[in-house]
């Protein structure tokens, strides 16, 4: 203790003051109240039992590991392992099922419908809107237009593999430029545009300018009467359904450009199980197709499915077109 | 409480309260900084991790000038319900390249940590000049901005050096071909796109990622960045290893 600091008693209450003063005003030095310094020692004492027990000090060759062992990723792993359980009554026969089964059983396909609408919710809506409504470039999934099919199987392999993703199964296809790589003619072009709006109001006639362009470069991917082709996802365009806006200033663009959307793909991003559970999910909203009879159960082997065919496929079609196919565009997935 | 009046004695004797804090603070100082002189305990080695490009990079340096770490973490924690919503948990190899380290524990905006190939390039492009055109209730600022800018690339071998230094194991060779690295990403046809995939490994990206091939802009190498985030490291044959369980 200081000699020269004597403690000063506060005349009033009789307690010690701490010497310092301002303007006048001393500051008592009372004791922390006993209660607490004994919490604060309490909790001093339990600090040394939670270095013992859990992960603590940082040593040269890693850290101390505490005798409970406890790591931040077992604890995941349990309450992961305990909603695992949780769903068991459902999870485990889903897993088990196919489409097929899941569409005929109702608890399963309640199940699985719940689990894609939340999975919807966190991974698709981004793009398809929460409702799945769709938006300029991403199509609506309650319709029954479907670019590439809308059954069930056609389904979980756009989610699996998507659409010009970079993925090696994706489905690839790739709409000739017909303006910007000099295919067709402004003038054509614009012929062209005229046809297609009237295909959708169900207009067209023969004797239109754009008629024989149209038989002549589009036909070969959209159909003559243009209802689409899903072997290389061309749109139909004979309904008032469009993609990227039905216009004329749009539909110009979408010839002279082309259009070539990009749908990623999940395989390894989503658990198959969610994959199943989202395309029952999508299959659901309105637009989903029955499966032929004779179609193989796809939810055994689902890497057996189109995609091998849907290049070669592809490729047929694009060779039918002459005029379109030598300039393709350098990149597929550019655009 | 004898504790007490040795405490009046240290707080009244200013060079021994000095050197009583001194001594405190070493021993947090070292127990917090040693373990990091030996960072192999602390980052469990990965397949898959390589150096940014010099296109990514650039992104990266567009998100931080931007702010985007402000808004956005990138760091999914081992947490149940963020790995349900975001995919696995971040390893601490996933951000060994980033310098600075853009974790974050404030999300106005979600987690990006994995948002590589989770949209398209035309989805980015066109949630970045206006969110609202894909998310309605979005109430992110426009950044349309970045398509109308080139990006600088003119300075990415001093940049790469700069980052080895750090440790960032760039090669001469990339230091050296930076610029006609960063140039080639941003298109699917550039004749230098062989020796970038050579330099940086097949899965990289090359395309023209903000659709307009006349400019590489700012939003190529923003879009090049994200679509490259969380997807170095393949989780379908990621093992823990044992010490990090």
């Amino acid at each position: 203790m200081s000699d020269q600091n004597k403690p000063e008693i506060d005349k009033i209450s009789g307690v010690e003051t701490t010497g310092h003063e301002w303007d006048g005003l001393k500051e008592l030095n009372n004791p922390a109240p006993r209660w607490w310094l004994w919490i604060f020692y309490v909790t001093c004492i339990w600090s040394f039992g939670y270095w013992v027990v859990y992960p603590a000090w940082p040593t040269l060759s890693g850290h101390t590991k505490g005798t409970l062992g406890w790591t931040q990723f077992k604890k995941l792993e349990n309450e992961q392992a305990e909603i695992t359980v949780r769903q068991a009554t459902y999870a485990d026969a889903f897993k088990n099922a196919s489409f097929e089964q899941i569409m005929k059983d109702e608890k399963l396909y309640t199940f699985a419908v719940a689990g894609g609408k939340a999975a919807f919710k966190n991974n698709c809506a981004t793009c398809h809107g929460s409702g799945a409504q769709g938006g300029k470039g991403y199509p609506n999934l309650n319709d029954d237009d479907w670019l590439w099919g809308g059954k069930v199987s056609d389904i979980y392999q756009t989610l699996q593999y998507g659409i010009r993703s970079g993925h090696d199964e994706a489905r690839v296809s790739q709409m000739p430029s017909f303006g910007k790589d000099g295919v067709l003619k402004q003038d054509e072009i614009k012929g062209v545009a005229e046809y297609v709006i009237a295909l959708s109001e169900g207009k067209a006639t023969a004797d239109m300018a754009g008629a024989k362009v149209f038989a002549e470069n589009c036909a070969a991917c959209h159909g003559e009467q243009g209802q689409g082709g899903r072997e290389v996802g061309a749109p139909k365009l004979a309904d008032a359904i469009w993609l990227y806006g039905g216009d004329e200033k749009t539909v110009y663009e979408t010839v002279y450009n082309a259009r070539a959307g990009v749908m990623p793909y999940w395989k390894g991003k989503l658990s198959d199980d969610t994959l199943r559970m989202l395309t029952v999910y999508v299959h659901s909203l309105g637009g989903g197709e029955a499966e032929e009879q004779q179609a193989a159960a796809p939810a055994p082997a689902p890497e057996a499915v189109p995609a091998a065919t849907e290049g070669e496929q592809q490729q047929n079609a694009t060779e039918q077109q002459p005029a379109a196919a030598q300039p393709a565009p350098t990149g597929g997935e550019q655009q | 409480m004898s504790l007490m009046k040795k405490h009046t004695h240290l707080e009244r004797n200013s060079i021994l309260m000095l050197v009583c804090i001194i001594v405190v603070v070493l021993i947090g100082g070292i127990v917090e900084i040693i373990p990091l002189f030996r960072m192999e305990t602390v980052i469990e080695p990965v397949k898959g991790m390589r150096p940014y490009t010099p296109l990514e990079l650039a992104g990266q340096n567009i998100f931080i000038r931007e702010g985007c770490n402000v808004c956005h973490s990138q760091q999914i924690r081992p947490l149940r319900d963020e790995v349900v919503r975001y995919g696995h948990y971040s390893l601490a190899a996933e951000s060994m390249y980033d310098h600075p380290f853009l974790w974050g524990s404030k999300r106005t905006g979600p987690d990006l940590a994995r948002v590589g190939g989770r949209y398209s390039d035309e989805w980015h492009v066109a949630h970045l000049k206006n969110p609202r055109d894909v998310v309605p209730e979005s109430i992110m600022p426009t950044y349309s901005m970045l398509a109308k800018r080139a990006v600088k690339l003119d300075d990415m071998p001093a940049h790469l050096k700069t980052l080895r230094i750090v440790g960032v194991p760039y090669t001469d060779d990339m230091v050296e071909e930076a610029y006609n690295d960063g140039m080639a990403q941003a298109r699917a046809d550039s004749p230098n796109i062989d020796g970038l995939k050579a330099r940086y490994g097949d899965k990289v990206n090359a395309r023209d990622f903000d659709g307009n091939p006349n400019l590489t802009s700012e939003m190529d190498a923003l879009v090049a960045y994200l679509q490259v985030l969380g997807t170095m490291v393949d989780f379908s044959d990621y093992e823990p290893a044992a010490g990090a369980k």
